[in-house]
Parts: structure tokens; C-alpha cells; sequence
């Protein structure tokens, strides 16, 4: 074998010639391989096939023009953009191309903004300088960054877009969920303008919880949240039987009773079992909170806790005075101060005790807690942050309780143990954690969440577009989010207001829920006399609606009260609510306008004047506008309602002066009277 | 002197060697099939046909499909097999079907916009595979805008199906609206005719006026995404709406 060796070695290098010549042939063939490698390189076989495919296409001269051999390159210093990728995706800007269907070839779908101000790299991460498919797609030894799947692009979005868009439903809902969930009560969210994100979940105190539920259904919610409530917020914490009895034996023990919290109603319960569930409907209990039907359906709404099973749930004494003023035993509660007598207090509790689930606590006996297990559970209470959430008497709300999540978007995935078997991605990573959080190492804390596979993607599409570039983007390109106000109207009638929870289901000055109308110009729109009736007794405006206006049962000085106050301050200054009588209109500008109404602006489709022919569903009933509306307020809606409630959905069409007037006059004759006969026939 | 050609042929290894194995990478893994215990003759689409979502999203149903026998009754135990474009994905990709004769997977659509054709397979008793083809709608940025619009404006008489939050004002209207995904009567109109009728209202294509103009409540852009919502949805499928992605 050696001496073979030296032979060749002979043959190739013994006379000094052959020699050179051997080397040289290495060398030239050495030398050859770069230009080769540039021949036969990947971009260069993607634009041969871009122009093969566009040769027989009856456009084949114009892209042929568009067309420009080489690497192509957009670069972008300020965004840190060397993005290479329309080297390969050469037809990106070929609207023209949107019957193809092969990659890279695809023309880029309509997006709002210019790929030459933008890059690639902005929106899809990968590595935008490499020149092969595996280096700009995946992630490999040395490149970090792989392409972000298509499910979380708008987390992309989102480093710049702080508010919502209507074009990221995803990305708004993760972000929703994110607060709704109360997870930043845990995972502190720094945001680019220095605050903090806020949680939108309300969770009750417990300082008073011996009051409210018995300890054996602290022990069952413990155990399992969802148990007792399948839309319940709270997670599941795997806790053990122990666990649970020690810090259910806690919080009672814990727990001091407010003075207000049992009431001695001087009414019984009605003998009619069918009251309660009607004074639950006209109450219209369902527009916030949901029952889960024989179906299994949930029936009503999700903005307070659902009420399945609330008679296995809280004491008697108790819901009798929540039912009398929700605020002595939480003065922030969401839920309006319902005037309600002893009778009806007596009839609706006795309605919702009937709520009950026996399964829920058949198998729950606690002995009487000893000392050791109320510390063991206060310790417990510690340890699992349960003071992140609620209010307890005595322990202190822990500060950096769970890891800050401001940049858990550029977290190095050298930093992350993965589980066996999960792809070694950020995005596999994080929706791996929101889905089984304890899975990851024994010993750690976070709950157990029942979230759908659409809400951890949108979870983590929200948590992706937390990172290094939404904290510090260009100042150019940053959109800040319009910053939720924190109005409060003052006086008596702001106390009235807080009392009513008025905020909960509407907005005024971007303050408030969106379940019912804005009521920011409410005092130019509305007339004096009809703000009172509707106080006193809110009929329905829009009759396909469920949800409606409940009834408060409001004093006359009190109806008089809150219509002072909203006539006065929610005026809108291009409204002058005087400057327009409410009668007096000639017979020729009513007829005009009603022509206009039924014929050339055909309202009917979505309104009601005359409740015999007319069947639009969308927008209010019209039969007493002349009654309910200011002549001003008509005037200038028809003319432009979007100025006046922006969003709204009635188009704006741009209506002459003499149009306008002349349907106000029309709107303003409707008094109502046609409702009354066609009543009374 | 043999010394730089030497390390000259350490480059050209390296360099092959690293070819090799970014060639290696892109092998595809096996899939371990589960056994069938029955064989249909027939696979039917149960639910999940025609599904809208976005780009790279869940579908918002699972796709159910059911394999039959000659008789038509279900077949338990029957393997199906699903296959679509690259960038579909599948939970689970195949399985066996249940004891009702079904099998349900959770379907993510690709990342371009567009329609994805799904194929459903089984094999009958002598190993010749049926098939069953389904379509999917992916909408991408515009058209998800546009879904947004038609939510909020126009779904309220264009869409006949009332939900408990949302009445359908459509069985209220003289002249019935049509439906957004009737492609029979909107794939023949251009999209300068959806724009005028949007801008201007019904009556300038001498339509109903209870079609109002929203050229002053929707700005252009907003009327480009309605119409390519509308091209993305139709039934049947209107050619602006572009390819289909199948499997290769």
C-alpha cells in the first residue's frame, strides 16, 4: 500500500515539470469553484425559471422590462434591513402574476405599505442578507431567525401598531386576552410610551370572602375553577386536596366581615315561581352575565361571572344584599345599583339560589381547620401569588412575581429549554408554555389556562410582537395607541352615574364599555322630557336587539337629575340643540322630506316610520323621533353622521341643505301618534 | 510546496461536505401510518367544507369526513389520509375513523391567500384509493380588512343568516340584496361595477336605491378591500380570486 503510494507520489511530483504541471491543474480547478458555485447557485436557477415561466405568458414583455438579472437587494440602514429576498421572489410586485401558484414567483398580496420602504425582514423575519433557501428560511447553527409562520405575521405588525387595527383581528384579540386573562398581574408589560399594560379582568377581593361562599366551595373552585363555571377566568392551579383545604382554611379564617353584608328584607320571596325568571329577563340580567342552558349552550353575556351554578355558590344573606346595592360589599363592582324593593330582592335571590349543581360539593368534607393548616395555607397563598390578583387582608400584592415579558419576542432560543419533541422555535416555544405551562420543569408555578388552539395562536402572535424592535422602533414609524381616557363625570350626578355603573355598557369622552350607545353629545341629541320618560322606563329603540336597557327603578328627582346633567355637559359644540324648532315646518317641506325618505335615500331599508309598510330592522325605530330627538341633532346627522358618533354605520351621503332640512322636517312630524292607532286597532 | 493545495482540497470537502448536508436536511420523514381493521368504498365530507380563515390560521371548524361502504352505511376503523399544499397543516394528518364512521382533524391553511384544495383519502379492500377533494378559503391582509368592513356595514343586509347577536335585516328588504358569495350574479360584475355601485349607491347601475352610496363613509382603499372579499368568498369561485394551492 505504501509503496503504491510513493509511486503515485513518483508519477505526480518526480520531475519537476509534471510537477507544476499537477499543481497548476489543482489550482485553475480550485480557482474555478467560486465562479461555479455563483453559476449554480439557487437564486440563479429561481430567476431562470421566472423567466421560462413568464416567456409564454401574454405579458411577457412588460415583466420582461421589470425584470432585472442579479442579486437584488433592498437596504434600509434606519430599520437595519439587508434583505435580499427578491433576488429568488423576482414577480413580487407582478400583480399581473396572481394566477401563478408556485413559490417564489407570487406577487406579494395588497398590503398598505411600499416593499422598497419596508424590506422583507420587518414583517416575516429570516435572514434577509442570505442568498440560499435554507439560510433565509430556517433557522440553522449560525442564523437564529427562521421565517415566522404565516399564523403569527401580524405580531409584526404589532412592534409598531400599538393600537388595534381592523386588519389584525388576531393580533387584537391576543392582546385582549392578554389583559382580559390578567396575565400582566403577573408578567410585569412595559410599554414603549413607559407605562405599564394594564389587566382588564376583575378579580374580587377576598378580604371578605367568609361573607360571600362557604369554605367548601372555595375547596371545589380551587380544585378546579372550570368545575364550577366552564367560562370562569380564574386557572386551574393543580393543586393538591391538601393544598386546597390548607389555603380554603386560610382565606376563611382570614376573612372579616363587613357590617352591611346580611340584610333583612322586610318582603317574602313572590309565590310565583315564574316571577323570578321574568324579573331576571326584564332586568335584563343576560346582557352581562350567562347561564348555561339544558343544551348546554351559554345563553347571555360574558361581562359578569356566570351564574350556572351560583346557588351552590354564595350564602344567602349575602346575595340578598349584593342584590340590594352591589357597592357596600365592592364600592368598584361593574354591576349597577338596581333600585330593587325587598319583594323583588327576595323574588330574584330566591330565582338564582335555585342554581344549583349537587354533584359540585357532594364530596367535599373539611374538618374544622387546625392552626398549622391556616399558616400552611397562608404560606401557600405566598407562594402561588394569589395576592397578584386578588386583594387579601394581610398579604401584600408580591412585586415581579413571574418573568417581565416587555421583550419576550427577541428571546435567544439558546436561552430556552425546549420539551422533547417541540420544534426549537420562539413561537413553538411560547405557545408551548401557554398551553401547558407546568409540562416544562417540575416546581413551577404558573396555572393551567383553557385556552382554544386560535387563542394561544393569538396569545402568542400578541407575546411575539413584544420584542427589541417595538421597544425601540424608529420614531417615524411608531404608531401609538389612542390612550384609553379615564373620565369621570363630577358632582352628584357623576355619583349617580358611578352608582348606575352607567360606564359599564356605555362610552362617554373614551371612557367606557361599547355594549350600548356613546353617550358623549347625548345632551344635543336627546329632548329634555323624553331623557326623563326613558329614565323612568327605557323602552327599546332597536327592536332586533337582545340586550337592552334595564329599568333602575330611578326617583323622579333622580331621573331629573341625571337629564340636568346630561343635557348640560354632553353637548356637542356644533350642535346647538336650540337652534332648530321642533315644530312649525311647512306641510310642503314634511311631504319633501318624505319622498326623500321612501325615494331617493330609500331609509326604510334600515329604519321604521310607519310600522304598517316599513320593516327595516337595522337602525332605531323612527315612530317617535319628532319626540325624542333634537330638530338640530336630525339636521346634522343626516348630514354627516360620522362626525357626530364616528364608527356609526348609517352612511354618510353627502345630503344637500334643502335635503336635509326637509327630511328633519319629516323626522320631526313623527310625534308617535301613528304607533298609537295602529295599537289600539 | 504541496502544502496550499492541500488545504485547497479541505476547502473543496468542506464545501461539498456542507452541500451534502444541507441536502441531507431536507429529506422528508417517514410517517408511521396507524392499521386500518376496515376498508369503505366511498369517503364523504361530513362538515368543514368551504371554511374561511385567515392566512396561516386555524379553520374555525374542524373538517369531518366519513367513510362509507357500498351499502353507505359508516365505516369504523377505516384509515383516511389528508394532503394539501405545502404550508397546510394537519392535527392529526390521518387517523382512523371512529366508531361513527368519522374523523375529525383541525386544519391550519398556508400562508398565502388564496383557496386550498384538501384531499381526503381511504383505501378499499383491494388498495385502490378514494378520494374526496374539499375546498378552503385563505383571506390575506386586504380581504381580512375587507371581511372587517363587511361585518361591520355591509353583513347586516347582504348576509340572509341571522345570529343571536345580530339580526339580519335581508328578509326586510323589498329587493333582496345579494349574498356576498353568489358568485353566479357578482363573478360577472367588473370590478369598476362592484366600485361604482359601492361609491355611488344602487341606483348607478339602475339597482335599488336601498342600496346606499358609501363613497362618503368608505375611503377607497376600504372599497378595494370589500371587492377583493367579495372576489375571495364567491361561490363559485370567480377567477380575480386567483389559484388554487394543491398538493404537489
Amino acid at each position: 500500500m505504501k509503496q503504491k503510494l510513493t509511486s503515485l507520489w513518483q508519477k505526480l511530483f518526480g520531475d519537476s515539470v509534471r510537477a507544476f504541471g499537477v499543481i497548476s491543474v489543482v489550482f485553475m480547478f480550485s480557482i474555478a469553484i467560486a465562479p461555479a458555485k455563483n453559476h449554480f447557485s439557487e437564486w440563479r436557477h429561481y430567476q431562470h425559471g421566472y423567466l421560462k415561466m413568464i416567456r409564454n405568458r401574454s405579458d411577457a414583455n412588460t415583466l420582461q422590462r421589470h425584470f432585472d438579472s442579479g442579486i437584488r437587494q433592498i437596504w434600509l440602514p434606519e430599520l437595519g434591513v439587508v434583505d435580499r429576498c427578491t433576488s429568488c421572489h423576482v414577480g413580487m410586485k407582478e400583480a399581473s402574476l396572481s394566477d401563478v401558484s408556485s413559490q417564489p414567483f407570487r406577487p406579494h398580496p395588497v398590503i398598505p405599505h411600499k416593499l422598497e420602504q419596508f424590506g422583507c425582514t420587518v414583517c416575516h423575519r429570516g435572514q434577509g442578507a442570505a442568498t440560499t433557501v435554507a439560510e433565509a428560511h430556517n433557522s440553522t447553527l449560525a442564523w437564529e431567525q427562521p421565517i415566522l409562520p404565516a399564523k403569527y405575521i401580524e405580531s409584526s405588525w404589532g412592534e409598531c401598531h400599538r393600537g388595534s387595527l381592523p386588519g389584525t383581528p388576531v393580533l387584537n384579540q391576543g392582546r385582549n386576552l392578554f389583559s382580559r386573562y390578567g396575565c400582566v398581574n403577573c408578567h410585569m408589560v412595559k410599554l414603549p410610551n413607559g407605562t405599564t399594560m394594564k389587566a382588564t379582568d376583575d378579580p374580587p377581593s377576598l378580604s371578605h370572602i367568609a361573607d360571600k361562599s362557604t369554605r367548601e366551595w372555595i375547596y371545589a373552585w380551587l380544585k378546579d375553577p372550570q368545575a364550577y363555571a366552564s367560562t370562569a377566568t380564574m386557572p386551574n392551579f393543580k393543586l393538591t386536596d391538601d393544598d386546597a383545604r390548607d389555603i380554603s382554611a386560610f382565606l376563611i379564617a382570614n376573612s372579616t366581615t363587613l357590617p352591611g353584608d346580611s340584610v333583612t328584607l322586610s318582603a317574602k320571596p313572590s309565590s310565583d315561581p315564574a316571577t323570578g325568571a321574568s324579573l331576571y329577563g326584564e332586568s335584563f340580567c343576560a346582557s352581562c352575565h350567562a347561564v348555561q342552558n339544558a343544551a348546554g349552550n351559554m345563553v347571555g353575556g360574558n361581562i359578569g361571572p356566570e351564574l350556572t351554578k351560583v346557588g351552590s355558590k354564595v350564602k344567602p344573606e349575602w346575595l340578598q344584599a349584593w342584590l340590594q346595592n352591589p357597592h357596600s360589599y365592592d364600592p368598584g363592582a361593574i354591576m349597577p345599583h338596581y333600585r330593587f324593593n325587598d319583594s323583588q330582592v327576595a323574588t330574584l335571590s330566591t330565582f338564582l339560589l335555585a342554581k344549583t349543581d349537587s354533584d359540585l360539593l357532594a364530596n367535599v368534607h373539611l374538618e374544622a381547620a387546625t392552626p398549622q393548616q391556616v399558616a400552611h395555607g397562608k404560606r401557600l397563598v405566598s407562594d402561588y401569588g394569589c395576592a397578584s390578583c386578588h386583594e387579601i387582608a394581610g398579604i401584600k400584592k408580591p412585586e415581579n412575581f413571574a418573568p417581565e415579558l416587555s421583550r419576550i419576542g427577541s428571546k435567544s432560543i439558546t436561552q430556552l429549554i425546549f420539551l422533547p419533541g417541540m420544534p426549537h422555535t420562539l413561537p413553538d416555544y411560547i405557545a408551548g408554555k401557554i398551553k401547558q405551562p407546568r409540562a416544562f420543569s417540575p416546581g413551577l408555578r404558573m396555572p393551567q389556562y383553557n385556552f382554544t388552539p386560535a387563542q394561544i395562536d393569538s396569545l402568542t402572535t400578541a407575546l411575539l410582537a413584544l420584542n427589541e424592535h417595538s421597544t425601540t422602533p424608529p420614531p417615524s414609524l411608531a404608531v401609538p395607541a389612542i390612550p384609553e381616557s379615564n373620565y369621570q363625570p363630577a358632582g352628584k350626578a357623576g355619583k349617580l352615574m358611578s352608582d348606575l355603573a352607567c360606564f359599564s355598557c356605555h362610552r362617554i369622552n373614551g371612557h367606557g364599555g361599547d355594549m350600548a350607545p356613546d353617550l358623549t353629545w347625548e345632551g344635543s341629541s336627546a329632548q329634555r322630557e323624553w331623557l326623563v320618560q326613558f329614565f323612568k322606563n327605557p323602552g327599546t329603540l332597536r327592536p332586533a336587539l337582545i340586550r337592552r336597557m334595564p329599568r333602575f327603578n330611578l326617583t323622579d328627582a333622580e331621573a331629573n337629575e341625571l337629564t340636568d346633567y346630561i343635557v348640560m355637559v354632553y353637548q356637542n359644540p356644533a350642535v346647538d340643540r336650540d337652534s332648530m324648532p321642533l315644530s312649525g315646518y311647512s306641510q310642503g317641506e314634511i311631504e319633501l322630506g318624505k319622498e326623500l325618505f321612501y325615494g331617493k335615500y330609500a331609509c326604510q331599508g334600515c329604519h321604521i316610520v310607519d310600522t304598517k309598510t316599513d320593516k327595516g330592522y337595522i337602525g332605531p325605530t323612527l315612530t317617535q323621533v319628532g319626540s325624542r330627538l333634537t330638530a338640530a341633532w336630525i339636521y346634522q346627522w343626516t348630514k354627516n353622521p360620522q362626525a357626530l358618533r364616528p364608527g356609526t354605520i348609517e352612511p354618510n351621503r353627502a345630503m344637500s341643505d334643502e335635503d336635509a332640512r326637509a327630511l328633519t322636517a319629516f323626522l320631526i312630524s313623527q310625534k308617535g301618534g301613528a304607533t298609537k292607532e295602529t295599537a289600539k286597532k | 510546496m504541496n502544502s496550499p493545495s492541500s488545504a485547497n482540497f479541505i476547502l473543496c470537502t468542506a464545501v461539498l461536505a456542507s452541500a451534502l448536508s444541507a441536502s441531507c436536511s431536507r429529506k422528508s420523514s417517514s410517517v408511521q401510518l396507524p392499521k386500518p381493521s376496515a376498508f369503505g368504498t366511498a369517503i364523504v365530507e361530513s362538515s368543514g367544507g368551504k371554511q374561511i380563515a385567515q392566512t396561516g390560521a386555524l379553520l374555525p371548524q374542524p373538517v369531518v369526513v366519513q367513510v362509507n361502504d357500498e351499502q353507505g352505511s359508516a365505516v369504523a376503523g377505516a384509515l383516511v389520509e389528508l394532503q394539501a399544499a405545502p404550508g397546510v397543516i394537519f392535527d392529526p394528518a390521518n387517523g382512523l375513523t371512529d366508531s361513527s364512521g368519522q374523523l375529525a382533524t383541525n386544519v391550519s391553511l398556508g400562508g398565502m391567500a388564496g383557496r386550498y384544495q384538501i384531499t381526503a383519502s381511504t383505501t378499499d379492500t383491494s388498495r385502490k384509493r378514494v378520494e374526496l377533494k374539499l375546498e378552503e378559503i385563505a383571506l390575506g391582509y386586504q380581504q381580512t380588512l375587507g371581511s372587517h368592513l363587511n361585518t361591520q356595514y355591509c353583513g347586516r343586509c347582504h348576509n340572509p343568516e341571522s345570529t343571536v347577536e345580530r339580526v339580519s335585516n335581508y328578509d326586510n328588504l323589498e329587493v333582496k340584496p345579494h349574498p356576498f358569495s353568489e358568485g353566479d350574479t357578482l363573478n360577472k360584475m367588473s370590478d369598476a361595477d362592484l366600485t361604482a355601485i359601492i361609491t355611488y349607491g344602487g341606483p348607478a347601475l339602475n339597482k335599488s336605491a336601498l342600496m346606499p352610496a358609501w363613497g362618503n363613509t368608505l375611503s377607497k382603499s376600504d372599497t378595494q378591500a370589500l371587492i377583493s372579499y367579495i372576489r375571495a368568498i364567491s361561490d363559485p369561485a370567480s377567477r380575480a380570486a386567483g389559484p388554487v394551492y394543491t398538493r404537489n
